[in-house]
């Protein structure tokens, strides 16, 4: 069973009709103690960190999504899920969750060209091997909108990164959490295959 | 770099698909979700679905109608059509659409767009634009007219001025839709896109006058769209969205071909 985490941060049921697709038994859910029981993990999330990080906070949920962390729970974080895991962001002063050292920051394009947000399918390079991006071939592309990126401190962290301007990490991992910039749930068959690889992932 | 964009959009009556031919004469073709399932797995990039349903009484169907395709489509899916109030946003939304597209109901009350934005946010906010070519006027200095009602009402705005108006109350992106060309299948606007995409931040979807893969890919260069829209040359089986899309990559451009 995946437990989706409903947070109030943007629409999580394209997560959890994503999971159904790929034969994933998931339900959402904004109770922290069932966050608690959970086996597996889907932290989602789109808009801003400052209210997500309030809410959470709010509703003990940022304390049970540690302590699963820190239980070895596999956890699969997506697009604000995968910022507000690191320590902060420049977003806002709030402290973020600490699961990952680094800080979340801004696009700051020098091609004036470039549009922000960022959105539409680009390129995920691999840079550094993860069973969950094992389907992921040279020149494949998934789905993006977002104005801020994760930053992990430690290379060892970025396992994928694509280019805007400049390679930025798309996809961080460390231990049992994974998180990606892009929206699985919204990119087609080569997302689908990411979700399944979790449904089966051990967190290791 | 990003991927330019193939968006197949589905004009649904009473929660049938539809067809229109320069604005008028519609004639149902099938079944929208199966016809979504289809192109999502064909490479579309997007989805639309244009509610052109004339009563009020079967918007539900629509609600209906995006529910089950958003549990068939794992792409972007956006829906446009008599979007009225956040109430009639937000409904969309939660019933499974990424996007909302707002056009005659924004001209009439332009506060809706940054209503609208405020609650789903900008980048699901589209708007879309009907434009008419008209001879310059002082009221009018770009020669393009904004067209509502389906494209039947002159309004005396101008539509590059209203494209920048859009982007400043929040839209997150265009669509640039020319009724001179829409269902000749003799191109897209290429000036008037191209117009457009020069003077705004956000980004442009082309629509009206696909006839073949050529002319995805002059909107997509020459026009600078960063998106284009196609119906009926997919809905009749002219071309297959891997067609076209094969055609662009030929060529030398980006174009997402892993799906």
């Amino acid at each position: 069973m995946i437990t989706i985490i409903d947070y109030n941060a943007g629409n999580i049921r394209s997560v959890l009709r994503a999971c159904k697709e790929v034969g994933a038994d998931a339900k959402t859910t904004s109770d922290p103690k069932a966050v608690a029981k959970a086996s597996k993990i889907i932290f989602p999330g789109v808009g801003a960190a400052t209210s997500a990080m309030e809410y959470l906070k709010k509703t003990g949920l940022d304390v049970a999504l540690k302590d699963a962390f820190e239980a070895g729970v596999p956890i699969l974080g997506i697009c604000l899920g995968a910022q507000i895991v690191l320590e902060s962001s420049e977003e806002g002063p709030m402290k973020c969750l600490g699961l990952v050292a680094g800080k979340t920051v801004r696009f700051k394009l020098k091609d004036k060209t470039l549009k922000i947000p960022h959105m539409g399918w680009n390129e995920v390079k691999v840079v550094k091997h993860h069973p969950l991006l094992d389907s992921i071939k040279a020149g494949d592309e998934f789905y993006f909108v977002h104005s801020f990126y994760p930053r992990p401190a430690e290379n060892e962290n970025i396992y994928a990164v694509t280019d805007y301007g400049g390679n930025f990490c798309c996809a961080l991992g460390y231990k049992n959490l994974f998180a990606t910039q892009f929206h699985p749930e919204k990119s087609g068959r080569l997302g689908l295959a990411l979700l399944e690889r979790f449904r089966g992932w051990e967190g290791k | 770099m990003l991927s330019k964009r193939l968006i197949v959009c589905l004009d649904v009556r009473g929660g049938k698909l539809a067809k229109s031919i320069r604005f008028v004469d519609t004639k149902d073709i099938g079944d929208p979700v199966a016809k979504a399932r289809q192109y999502y797995e064909d490479g579309a990039d997007e989805i639309v679905f244009y509610d052109i349903t004339a009563s009020r009484e079967k918007r539900d169907i629509m609600i209906d109608l995006v529910e089950k395709a958003a549990s068939q489509i794992f792409i972007p899916f956006s829906v446009g059509g008599n979007i009225r109030s956040v109430a009639d946003a937000t409904k969309l939304r939660n019933a499974g659409a990424e996007k909302v597209n707002v056009n005659t109901a924004a001209v009439k009350r332009k506060e809706l767009i940054t209503e609208i934005a405020q609650a789903v946010g900008s980048q699901s906010t589209v708007l879309s634009m009907d434009v008419r070519r008209v001879s310059p006027t002082p009221k009018i200095p770009s020669g393009y007219e904004i067209v509502i009602n389906g494209g039947v009402t002159p309004t005396g705005i101008d539509a590059l001025w209203w494209a920048k108006e859009g982007e400043r109350l929040g839209a997150g992106e265009l669509v640039i839709n020319s009724i001179d060309v829409d269902g000749t299948k003799d191109g897209y606007e290429l000036k008037l896109t191209r117009l457009i995409a020069d003077a705004v931040g956000i980004p442009v979807i082309a629509s009206g006058g696909a006839g073949k893969p050529e002319h995805l890919y002059d909107v997509l260069t020459e026009g600078h769209a960063d998106a284009a829209l196609v119906a009926s040359i997919v809905h009749y089986g002219e071309y297959t969205c891997r067609q076209i899309k094969d055609y662009r990559h030929k060529r030398g451009r980006k174009i997402r071909k892993s799906y």
